[in-house]
């Protein structure tokens, strides 16, 4: 079934590939094959249950190099299967975004549809190989959406500046699986059993090392500060359905990563770096929402909301190694917000992504002071993107007030001095409040003169997100069931 | 109709009308008549709700359900929220004309919010709704966003008042780090430490949005709003809410020894400076404004004594009270499109129950007796009395700047109008010259409500109100009533004879929004506008120059290659043909050795390749390396 969801979309993407397929075709099977996979992810997410400690869910394993005891193996968890979910509609939302698309449609649909599969790989992969090409090949993937369908004269130079930090960072990964492959009592990449041996429990030194080389190509992915500067410009020049993707899906790699490898794999490191983990979040948290403050260019602005919304992430992720203080419960809330975060940060920042890439398309520019009244010639974008500026802004009745909440309940009630981040969504408020004022309020002038308002593809795409936003800020048990006994599974795993 | 679907009905009725009010803008004709009767049944709800007083609750997050409970506070409070929205929407159905879907939209929202503040059983549910009241807010004070000003304006607020949100978050980790988990009613159970956070975020979150002292200004800003928007605002919903957590929370703040000292001398304070402001303003809806905040700091006081009983009462008559009189100043607005107090001359005499109503209003505000604020402020009093004497000086200070506020209101309507009066007609918007019952009627309801409400404080009602809280009976000194009551007939008395003190410094909100500025706004905008310019010019910098270093790195090797290696391999060609032809001197057998020596050494370099797939990591790695070094310098050839 993992495998049908993972490979559909590749399947789709070579049959796109054949010339003689017209690009309304394309575009008609992009939307339907992604839909198809998400049908196929809400029959397992139904099915779903929490697997036992130490297995996985919907599990299939084949052989692929025995000789280094990498295996195809996947399955899901609670920890996985929200983001498998996230980033089936996150791609859904992209196909009907790009039903007008009229650069080559064909191609742009294989190229989406070999990312989606790749993205989903990432997600399930139980074997750090399988983990590894599949992370590096979304890079790849990416890297060609920019070049060849980015805006603006440095879309190449973007591109490139976007694959080789991204792709420097994942060898950094690489170097620290194979550290955790050679310090194995029997050799092997798997994770689970990874998870199980601990290879380097009571060797802090080696541990500490290999836990930095994980941390370091995590964070360029994810991005934190200081390795977040490639993320702006390949922003600014990708399309509008590339920045969706590389905000909503491909940046929860990076945080995926800390849940499913660096925590489970290196409790003992994980315990002991905690601090600095926390204060690397807290920096990006307040330096991302500062600097987003500081932006004339929407996009920008929005790209650098990413760092601070990810930058809560990894705060939770630090506070549930602090295994000496506070309680429990706490622990767990702040894994659960940072869980929960990452599913919300890729449905509202894809959703944002989106409506921006509207102002480009009908007035050419993103300049915040370009603008003006816009609410009058096109009310739906107004409504849309206020509602997605709320949700982004956590807002409570979405989804990102159910994840922030948590974690900040859970990092002060560990981690008192952590409430300082707090300024963060004071300061994310500020900057997206005055963003509404100067786009949208007064008198219509600048591009807003004969904007043309959202057509329905548009308005469905972004739309749709955002109700899931609301769904989940409404009524979370519909993702926290699914969440919160993995998140326990995962706060004993750290203590040990 | 069981109470407790009575309960979800009462905030998921307004709250889904009103989205759907908003998304839908085609239903602007009957957007009013909806509101006004999802408000109409909300109050027949809220009446039903206060008299059951149920409890519900949903799982939400772990640990914390969405939890909704009524008890003897919010079943006085509920009935309140809910005839209050329903008169002002009554009033706004006139007022707007334009946008009403939205705006009635907004309201219900705002209102629904407020509802839900009031039953809220725990930490997440009272933020929930704390945060999209102030969220609604914005959207209600910005509501005519032509005006770039007023979106302005809305921004302050929510700003200011999610500044003081912080502090429900602290409150939730400091609730859960001290083990009491996020009930309000448990979280006196907390560990000493964590106790006093929680309660400084509780008080912080609340003065907030209660506009109390240093946050005051945003309330200033708030009147950029439509008027129905500040009659609701400030009288029954955001401000309100403000005064009615903190005696929530009373005995919290009581048990941390500090935070109800702090609230009651905050709560005092912003009665006397807010009422110094509210004297020297000029502007009606800005007196109103600061009258709202230094009323509120009676609530607040009444907080930090444990006076609950005489702080919810007074939290009510001046709904009634404020409610009354900020639609009647929106009436006057929309009539004559003035705020400036010289220009309402005449005003109660061209509308004659308008008039008289907002004078009984604006009476009660004074505190004369018999009339609701003069029992419930000395309910206030006495308790500051008891306590401590400078704290009832301060208080009766306060007290008697309402009653020269008032008398400045009452003196501007009635005065007669003279030639000057007509040249700030429709200096603020254009008016229509005519209020009509859907401006009168409500006033009116309102203004008996301002009448009488005071009741709430007086035997034999502060007895059940007591018992419904919990409370020890508690009445109003009879000497304390004397002498307030005294004081503001006096103060009005003499305001027909003198001209009252107009206290210039405190006529721009003692420079508070200023201050903000100075001291926080601008100081963070440099800072993020430094930290952007760091983020280019330092940190991408950095990795850019990194980049380029790889880059001579690479350029280096290919000259080498070039100028070294290349050369030496044409150096080794030129010697392979020497060879070669000194090879073809040889004999035919030495041929055959040299063919065999040839494939001996493509069977031994086919061995050595096979060899690096050996399942040896570190020479995978090597590979790996390699491979993306000659990656790294194609691409930064491409790239060029």
């Amino acid at each position: 079934m993992l495998s049908a969801i993972v490979f559909l979309p590749l399947a789709a993407a070579l049959l796109l590939t054949v010339p003689a397929v017209s690009d309304r075709v394309a575009r008609w099977a992009w939307v339907a094959v992604a839909a198809a996979d998400l049908g196929l992810v809400a029959v397992v997410w139904a099915n779903f249950e929490e697997p036992p400690e130490g297995r996985l869910a919907f599990e299939e394993r084949l052989e692929w190099i025995p000789g280094v005891g990498a295996s195809y193996h996947i399955g899901v968890d609670g920890l996985s299967l929200p983001l498998v979910a996230m980033t089936t509609i996150v791609f859904l939302a992209c196909a009907i975004y790009a039903l007008r698309d009229e650069d080559r449609p064909r191609i742009q649909a294989a190229l989406f549809l070999f990312l989606q599969s790749v993205s989903l790989g990432v997600f399930v992969a139980a074997d750090l190989i399988l983990f590894f090409v599949f992370f590096d090949l979304s890079i790849v993937g990416m890297y060609f959406v920019i070049a060849g369908w980015g805006h603006g004269a440095t879309a190449g130079r973007s591109a490139l500046k976007f694959f080789l930090y991204t792709f420097l960072g994942s060898l950094a990964l690489l170097l620290g699986f194979i550290g955790l492959y050679v310090s194995a009592d029997t050799p092997t990449f798997d994770m689970v059993e990874l998870a199980e041996m601990l290879p380097l429990q009571g060797e802090p030194v080696a541990g500490g090392a290999v836990l930095a080389a994980i941390l370091i190509g995590l964070a360029v992915k994810t991005p934190t500060v200081p390795f977040h500067t490639w993320l702006p410009p390949a922003h600014t020049d990708a399309p509008a359905i590339g920045s969706a993707v590389l905000a909503g899906v491909l940046l929860k790699m990076g945080t995926y990563g800390f849940v499913r490898i660096a925590m489970p794999m290196l409790p003992e490191a994980w315990r002991a770096w905690a601090w600095p983990i926390i204060i690397v979040g807290v920096i990006s948290v307040l330096y991302g929402a500062l600097v987003a403050l500081a932006q004339q260019n929407l996009k920008r602005m929005v790209a650098y909301t990413s760092v601070n919304h990810m930058g809560y992430v990894v705060l939770a992720v630090g506070v549930a190694g602090l295994v000496n203080s506070g309680t429990e419960d706490a622990r767990r809330l702040a894994i659960v917000g940072a869980e929960t975060q990452m599913v919300s940060h890729g449905l509202i920042t894809a959703a944002l992504f989106l409506l921006v890439g509207v102002l480009r398309d009908r007035a050419g520019s993103y300049d915040l002071s370009g603008y003006g009244g816009l609410a009058a010639p096109a009310p739906r974008l107004t409504t849309l993107f206020a509602i997605g500026a709320f949700a982004s802004l956590g807002l409570p009745a979405f989804s990102g007030f159910i994840a922030e909440f948590q974690i900040f309940a859970g990092a002060i009630g560990t981690a008192p001095v952590t409430a300082v981040a707090l300024l963060g969504i004071l300061l994310t408020a500020a900057m997206f409040l005055l963003a509404l004022q100067r786009i949208f309020a007064g008198k219509t002038r600048g591009g807003s003169i004969g904007f043309r308002d959202l057509s329905a593809h548009e308005l469905w795409s972004a739309g749709s997100l955002l109700a899931l936003s609301l769904l989940i800020g409404v009524l979370p048990r519909v993702i926290l069931d699914v969440i919160e006994p993995a998140a326990a599974t995962l706060a004993e795993l750290v203590g040990r | 109709m069981s109470a407790t679907i009575a309960l979800w009905l009462l905030v998921l009725l307004p709250a889904t009308t009103g989205a759907l009010l908003c998304l839908l803008p085609r239903v602007e004709r009957v957007a009013g008549v909806v509101a006004i009767g999802v408000a109409t049944a909300g109050l027949a709800l809220a009446v039903v709700v206060a008299t059951a007083q149920p409890a519900a609750a949903v799982p939400f997050l772990a640990g914390a359900g969405f939890d909704l409970r009524v008890d003897g506070l919010s079943a006085i409070m509920l009935p309140t929220v809910a005839a209050v929205t329903l008169l002002v929407l009554i009033f706004a159905a006139g007022d707007i004309r334009e946008g009403r879907a939205r705006f009635h939209g907004l309201m219900l929202i705002f209102a629904a919010a407020a509802l839900l503040t009031a039953v809220a059983g725990n930490l997440v549910t009272l933020l929930f709704a704390w945060e999209v009241m102030g969220a609604t807010s914005f959207a209600l004070i910005g509501f005519w966003w032509r005006d770039e000003h007023r979106v302005a304006s809305g921004t302050t607020a929510f700003i200011t008042t999610r500044a003081g949100d912080l502090g429900l978050y602290a409150a939730a980790g400091a609730a859960l780090g001290g083990g009491a988990g996020l009930g309000l009613a448990e979280l006196t159970d907390a560990t000493a430490g964590w106790r006093d956070a929680a309660a400084a975020g509780l008080l912080v979150a609340a003065l907030g949005k209660a506009a109390q002292l240093p946050f005051s200004f945003w309330l200033s800003r708030a009147m950029d709003g439509p008027s129905p928007v500040s009659a609701l605002l400030h009288s029954a919903a955001m401000v309100a809410m403000g005064g009615y957590l903190l005696l929530r929370v009373a005995p919290l703040l009581e048990s941390t020894g500090w935070a109800d000292t702090a609230a009651a001398w905050i709560g005092a304070v912003t009665a006397l400076l807010l009422g110094a402001v509210a004297v020297a303003q000029r502007d009606v809806k800005q007196l109103l404004a600061a009258s709202t905040a230094a009323q509120l700091g009676f609530v607040v006081l009444a907080a930090g004594l444990g006076a609950q009983s005489g702080g919810v009462a007074h939290l009510v008559a001046h709904a009634s009270t404020k409610a009354a009189l900020f639609i009647a100043a929106g009436a006057w607005l929309t009539a004559l499109g003035t705020r400036r107090l010289s220009g309402l001359a005449g005003a109660a005499r061209r509308w004659r129950l308008l008039g008289l109503s907002a004078s009984l209003a604006a009476l009660a505000l004074a505190g004369i007796p018999p009339l609701s604020l003069w029992a419930t402020k000395d309910a206030v009093l006495t308790a500051a009395l008891e306590e401590s004497l400078w704290l009832y000086i301060v208080g009766l200070a306060a007290s008697a700047l309402s009653a020269v506020y008032a008398a400045k209101l009452i003196f501007a309507i009635w005065r007669r109008a003279d030639a000057h009066t007509a040249t700030h007609y429709d200096e603020h918007e254009q008016g229509t010259r005519h209020a009509g019952a859907l401006d009168s009627v409500p006033v009116a309801a309102l203004a008996v409500g301002a009448a009488v409400l005071g009741m709430l404080a007086l035997p034999p009602l502060s007895g059940a109100v007591a018992r419904a809280l919990g409370q020890e009976p508690a009445q109003p000194g009879v000497w304390e009533l004397i002498a307030s009551g005294t004081i503001a007939l006096v103060l009005v008395l003499a305001s027909t004879r003198w001209r009252l003190p107009e206290p210039r410094w405190a006529a721009g909100w003692l420079g508070l929004e200023l201050a903000g500025d100075r001291l926080l706004v601008r100081p963070t905008m440099r800072l993020a506008a430094r930290l952007a310019r760091f983020d280019d010019a330092g940190i991408d910098a950095a990795a850019e120059r990194a980049a380029e270093g790889a880059a001579a790195i690479a350029r280096g090797a290919a000259s080498l290659d070039d100028s070294g290696i290349d050369a030496a391999a044409d150096g080794a060609a030129a010697a392979a043909m020497t060879t070669a032809r000194a090879a073809a001197s040889l004999d035919d057998r030495g041929v055959d050795r040299s063919v065999d020596g040839f494939a001996r050494r493509v069977w031994r370099a086919g061995r050595d390749s096979a060899r690096a797939q050996n399942g040896q990591l570190h020479h995978y790695y090597a590979q790996a390396v390699g491979l993306l070094g000659a990656v790294v310098v194609l691409l930064l050839v491409i790239g060029r």
